[in-house]
């Protein structure tokens, strides 16, 4: 008797799925649906805790007993796991700066300062976008082997530091919605374009950095086939390679390639619970720009 | 020389100076290196020996191999088992999570999280779920009383199990992007379409699909473009095994460069794939009428 009325009164919000699947059905899909997307991680730490007869037991275990922490304590002696996070650390820092730094300066020319070329110069750096990374793989593969490179981390630095186009055009969409009158403001108090660059627009564009910032470390710190080409040496590997030569070395070592895993996820992990809100606003943002 | 003259000199150096770094950036490591490129792909020219002009021996070999023809095909078999997966998969979760429940932030919290590991280290751990013997998943499918198939060592299996994996790592990020084109879509015309007499899969069909139209667009490009250069997974995984069953264009690419040291033909064959991100791209804006931008 109560159900009828009440029902017709639900407030209008979007119900696609709540109308025909009911709502208990949903819960029941995306709950699933969040269990699958942990498990592989619960089961490599559950691994990376087994002793090495343990692993292959029938059925597997989730929760191991005895549980074994020299796991860790291995894979760190093993490889020089601790120097491949400092050099990941390293260069996606590097990295990050640099080109929030030149992306942000060609961003706000091509957004707010009229120059002879303007519009070529932005087509042409939209045109390169179109390009993809494996065909000037091998060219300057070449040139850096000439210029001494191979075997350190420049290769890996300075081409993604200044060619950043998708950050240019990122941070150009993002400064042309900035009004006019705060930088007349600062030119009227006689600042040089830089100064109205560095301590009016960038200010401003708080957000988009934020998300360039983040896709930017987050893209470097797993990048593989760049450092892959150029890094022979353990020492100088990042932690996408070190766990790339864990599986090389010790094929069958289930516990330890966890281990392995393990200690190199954990930190992304960790940023990404407490900067979680910036990840999504990120990807909001430079999905609905780009 | 009079003052607007010397004010538009001034800003135009400003102007340069900014652009400078990226622009000098963009033409020597992008602009310079694709024209060199393309005259390697012209060249034999393999590590230690002296580059000379070959023609087209380059496209001609890379032509001939049957490996390049395999390779084409894997990564087209690859695009066509993840791309239309993950938009379907990623829309309906982003759907489900929009109609108003409670713990949407945790859900999407969870369905994140594979986005932000990377590659490498999550392709490891599906390696070892997919071990036939002794992983998770055949464990589970033994206790139902199923048979699970070797996975990657399965000349059938090997190319969907990476596929599966992939489109496990890339549903959240594109859910992200789904929920958010959903929740740009204004409420007045839902509003409106009911009072009209619309049904719920009406609704869909006539109001969301439509309005969240460039965010599909931009789902479909970005994935069809990712998708043609996997190389992590399959490099982690199987190293292209068993017998080529998951070798894709930018493995073939670096193993020809980097293992073979035949850069010319590597140079060839990545000219290939850049000429098939062209075109899928190209076809992709001319058939985009029914991408809809005015609101």
């Amino acid at each position: 008797m109560y159900s009828l009325p009440a029902k017709k009164r639900k407030p209008i919000v979007v119900h696609h799925g709540a109308v025909w699947l009911g709502k208990g059905f949903i819960y029941g899909i995306l709950t699933a649906g969040a269990f699958l997307m942990v498990l592989p991680f619960l089961w490599m730490i559950s691994t990376s805790l087994k002793g090495g007869g343990s692993v292959f037991d029938y059925p597997p275990r989730l929760i191991p007993s005895p549980i074994h922490f020299e796991n860790y304590a291995k894979s760190w002696e093993l490889l020089p796991i601790g120097l491949a996070y400092v050099n990941s650390l390293k260069i996606s820092l590097l990295v990050t700066v640099g080109s929030l730094l030149t992306c942000s300066m060609a961003g706000y020319a091509f957004a707010k300062m009229r120059f002879v070329g303007r519009n070529a110069l932005f087509v042409a750096l939209l045109a390169t976008m179109m390009i993809p990374g494996q065909v000037t793989l091998i060219p300057m593969f070449m040139w850096f082997s000439e210029f001494g490179w191979v075997d350190t981390h420049w290769p890996l630095i300075v081409p993604p530091v200044l060619s950043n186009a998708f950050g240019v055009f990122l941070l150009r969409q993002f400064m042309a919605t900035i009004p006019n009158e705060l930088e007349e403001a600062g030119r009227m108090d006689g600042l040089n374009p830089f100064r109205i660059y560095w301590s009016i627009v960038l200010p401003n564009c708080k957000p988009a950095l934020a998300a360039l910032g983040i896709f930017t470390f987050m893209g470097n710190w797993n990048n593989f086939l760049t450092p892959l080409i150029y890094l022979n040496t353990e020492t100088k590997f990042t932690l996408p390679l070190i766990i790339a030569s864990f599986k090389g070395l010790y094929t069958t070592d289930w516990p330890l390639l966890m281990a392995a895993s393990c200690i190199s996820l954990v930190p992304m992990l960790v940023v990404y619970l407490f900067a979680q809100r910036y990840f999504i606003e990120g990807i909001t943002l430079s999905g609905l720009k780009g | 020389m009079n003052q607007s003259v010397r004010r538009k000199l001034r800003e135009h150096a400003w102007a340069y100076l900014f652009i400078a770094p990226q622009m000098l950036g963009l033409l020597c490591f992008i602009a310079v290196p694709v024209i060199f490129a393309f005259m390697i792909s012209f060249m034999k020219w393999d590590i230690g020996s002296t580059p000379e002009w070959s023609g087209v021996d380059n496209y001609r070999k890379m032509m001939s191999d049957p490996t390049f023809w395999k390779v084409l095909k894997n990564t087209f078999v690859f695009v066509a088992l993840t791309v239309p997966t993950m938009v379907a998969g990623s829309l309906l979760l982003a759907l489900m999570l929009n109609s108003g429940l409670r713990g949407r932030t945790l859900f999407r919290a969870a369905y994140f999280i594979p986005a932000v590991t990377s590659s490498v280290a999550v392709a490891l751990i599906w390696t070892w779920l997919y071990n036939p013997n002794y992983g998770l998943i055949n464990a589970s499918l033994n206790a139902l009383g199923l048979q699970g198939p070797g996975w990657l060592t399965d000349m059938k299996w090997a190319l969907p199990s990476v596929a599966i994996m992939y489109v496990w790592q890339g549903l959240g990020y594109n859910m992200v992007l789904f929920l958010a084109g959903l929740q740009g879509v204004p409420s007045h015309l839902y509003e409106a379409a009911k009072i009209d007499g619309a049904g719920s899969w009406q609704r869909f069909w006539r109001i969301t699909l439509p309005m969240i139209s460039p965010t599909t667009f931009f789902v479909v490009i970005m994935l069809l473009i990712g998708t043609l250069q996997v190389f992590s997974e399959p490099y982690m995984m199987t190293r292209g095994g068993p017998a080529d069953a998951t070798n894709v264009m930018v493995l073939h690419i670096f193993n020809t460069a980097f293992q073979f040291y035949r850069m010319g033909e590597a140079s060839a064959i990545s000219f290939v794939l850049f000429l098939i991100i062209l075109c899928v791209t190209y076809i992709q804006f001319r058939y985009s009428k029914w991408v809809n931008y005015d609101v």
